[in-house]
């Protein structure tokens, strides 16, 4: 058995909405390079809804494909879904990825809520802090020492 | 095109190999220790097959242990060479940091075991010097570990003049030849070695098969307990078919290594050339005390896994030393005892190329590199920060 499904390959090799926008509404990077994997996520918003979003990945074929798939799964959605979009989805959406790379999509709902939190804030939104946890440098546990 | 350049990894076994197995599965394939005929005909196999790898590395035919493989000959010969020092009393071990897991984790196991094991540091360009050995050798070191050549960055390390040291010191030298065996000359007396493991899926043989040497006058203890096979150093039924496979690849690439040495350090240097030509990347290891067929770099503002993922869209098999392709959190223990940080350790690519790859090939590997690490650096956030100077350079 290959190592990814066919979508978590189709997804790296063609990945959608790659790309930065320029005037966002709300830019959100989480990850580390010490750790091998980081997200860039941009947000174009109008009306509440999500018009446009883009990404930057440096990670492994598994954080491109997550990125790819999750900004798809928010992409012309209000934000209030995509604030509640989880890792679980996007890693089904994705026909699952292996154990050791989940950490990869956990990342994908970081970056999207980083994202939605710039935008909040910028706009001076209110919000519920508790939507959004105080997140650890990195979300698979290597940079723990350090 | 279809381009295999992970030869460090395993090799394609050679016609000669595979022609030299089949008469040991198909007719002659009686144990070696029965005493009809066809048991009889493998075990003069058996021999023959012992002295021709003797001859390899320029030892006796008693001195060669078959076993399951690198690692194998690895934990024997450490484990071996440990409890006959704890027998005098000496229990201090030294290597280095950058050997293969077969090493480092054998080690690891004798630390909990009460020995004290000094690693030594490897210098940025991937070599230790016997300076470095003579200078940590105490009167209690019962063993000196050091790799022939680096399985990740290629280096070859000062095999004689440590040899040199430890001989005069008095203290057993092991080394782990796997990267090494049959494509470096090896001579085992003229090197002062006192212990050597090999593989022989490495130089084109079968894979599960591979050979401890241990000079005379060594003892050797076993791993296995069973029967008297190997002198009673190595329990259980050769693998006859293996053995002859392996005998027969090892003769081939040591007849031919003058003619396929300077040729693939030939194609090694185009490749390195080509490579280093991409900006923000570095060579690991020395460029001269090099493997022949090895080429490993380190890119900046990318990730190994993804590199390999599409490298292999393009024909191409390589491999990384970027965590995600370990299995493990942290990249490669091999990048990060040169020196190399994380950040880019995660970007590195390793190519091992063979005497049946083209200069063609060699120049579809540049491009191919350089356009897949172009693309993924155009996704990266990395990139951008370094780019527009929000992050320093590393390489």
């Amino acid at each position: 058995m290959a190592l990814y499904s066919e979508k978590v390959m189709d997804h790296f090799r063609n990945p959608r909405n790659v790309g930065v926008i320029e005037d966002a509404d709300g830019v959100g990077e989480v990850g580390n390079a010490k750790c091998g994997d980081i997200m860039k996520m941009y947000l174009k918003i109008d009306n509440g809804v999500i018009q446009d979003v883009k990404f930057e990945t440096f990670g492994c074929g598994s954080a491109i494909a997550s990125s790819s798939m999750a900004t798809e799964m928010i992409k012309g959605k209000p934000v209030d879904e995509a604030l509640h979009l989880t890792n679980k989805a996007v890693a089904e959406a994705l026909d699952g990825l292996p154990a050791h790379k989940l950490h990869c999509s956990v990342l994908a709902e970081e970056a999207i809520k980083s994202a939605l939190l710039d935008y909040y804030r910028k706009n001076n939104i209110p919000y519920d802090e508790a939507q959004f946890s105080e997140k650890a440098e990195c979300s698979h546990g290597c940079c723990a020492e350090g | 095109m279809k381009i295999y350049a992970d030869n460090a990894a395993t090799t394609k076994m050679s016609r000669r190999a595979i022609d030299a197995m089949l008469p040991y599965m198909e007719d002659c394939f009686g144990n070696p220790s029965s005493l009809y005929t066809i048991g009889q005909q493998a075990n003069e196999a058996l021999t023959d097959a012992r002295e021709r790898i003797a001859a390899c590395l320029g030892c006796a035919a008693r001195e060669i242990t078959f076993t399951s493989g690198g690692s194998e000959a690895d934990n024997q010969a450490i484990r071996s060479a440990a409890a006959t020092g704890a027998l005098r009393g000496k229990k201090h071990i030294i290597s280095t940091a950058f050997e293969h897991h077969a090493v480092l984790h054998t080690l690891e196991q004798l630390k909990k075991e009460g020995y004290e094991v000094e690693l030594l540091d490897v210098h940025s360009n991937g070599l230790v010097t016997a300076e470095q050995v003579a200078a940590a050798i105490r009167p209690d070191t019962c063993l000196v570990t050091v790799m022939y050549a680096n399985n990740e960055i290629g280096t070859v390390q000062p095999i004689a003049e440590i040899g040199a040291v430890c001989r005069a010191r008095g203290v057993t030298f092991h080394t782990d030849a796997v990267q090494a065996a049959g494509h470096l000359p090896i001579h085992v007396a003229e090197q002062n070695i006192d212990m050597l493991s090999l593989s022989a899926h490495k130089f084109h043989g079968p894979k599960g098969c591979g050979a401890l040497y241990v000079r005379r006058g060594i003892p050797l203890r076993s791993l296995i307990e069973g029967g008297a096979q190997e002198r009673g150093k190595r329990a259980g039924t050769e693998n006859v078919p293996a053995i002859m496979g392996m005998a027969a690849a090892l003769e081939d690439a040591c007849a031919h290594l003058n003619e396929t040495m300077p040729r693939v350090c030939a194609l090694r240097d185009r490749l390195i050339a080509g490579i280093s030509k991409i900006p923000h990347c570095a060579l690991n290891g020395d460029a001269q005390q090099r493997l022949p067929g090895n080429v490993s770099f380190c890119f900046e503002g990318i990730e190994g896994e993804s590199l390999l993922l599409l490298l292999d869209d393009r024909g191409i098999s390589a491999s990384s030393g970027s965590a995600c392709t370990s299995g493990s959190l942290d990249p490669s223990h091999v990048l990060l005892a040169i020196g190399r940080v994380h950040d880019v350790a995660h970007g590195s690519l390793r190519l091992t190329i063979d005497e049946s790859n083209t200069e063609e090939e060699i120049d579809y590997l540049i491009s191919a590199v350089e356009e897949v690490v172009t693309y993924l650096r155009g996704m990266s956030p990395i990139w951008r920060d370094l780019q527009n100077g929000k992050r320093q350079y590393i390489l």
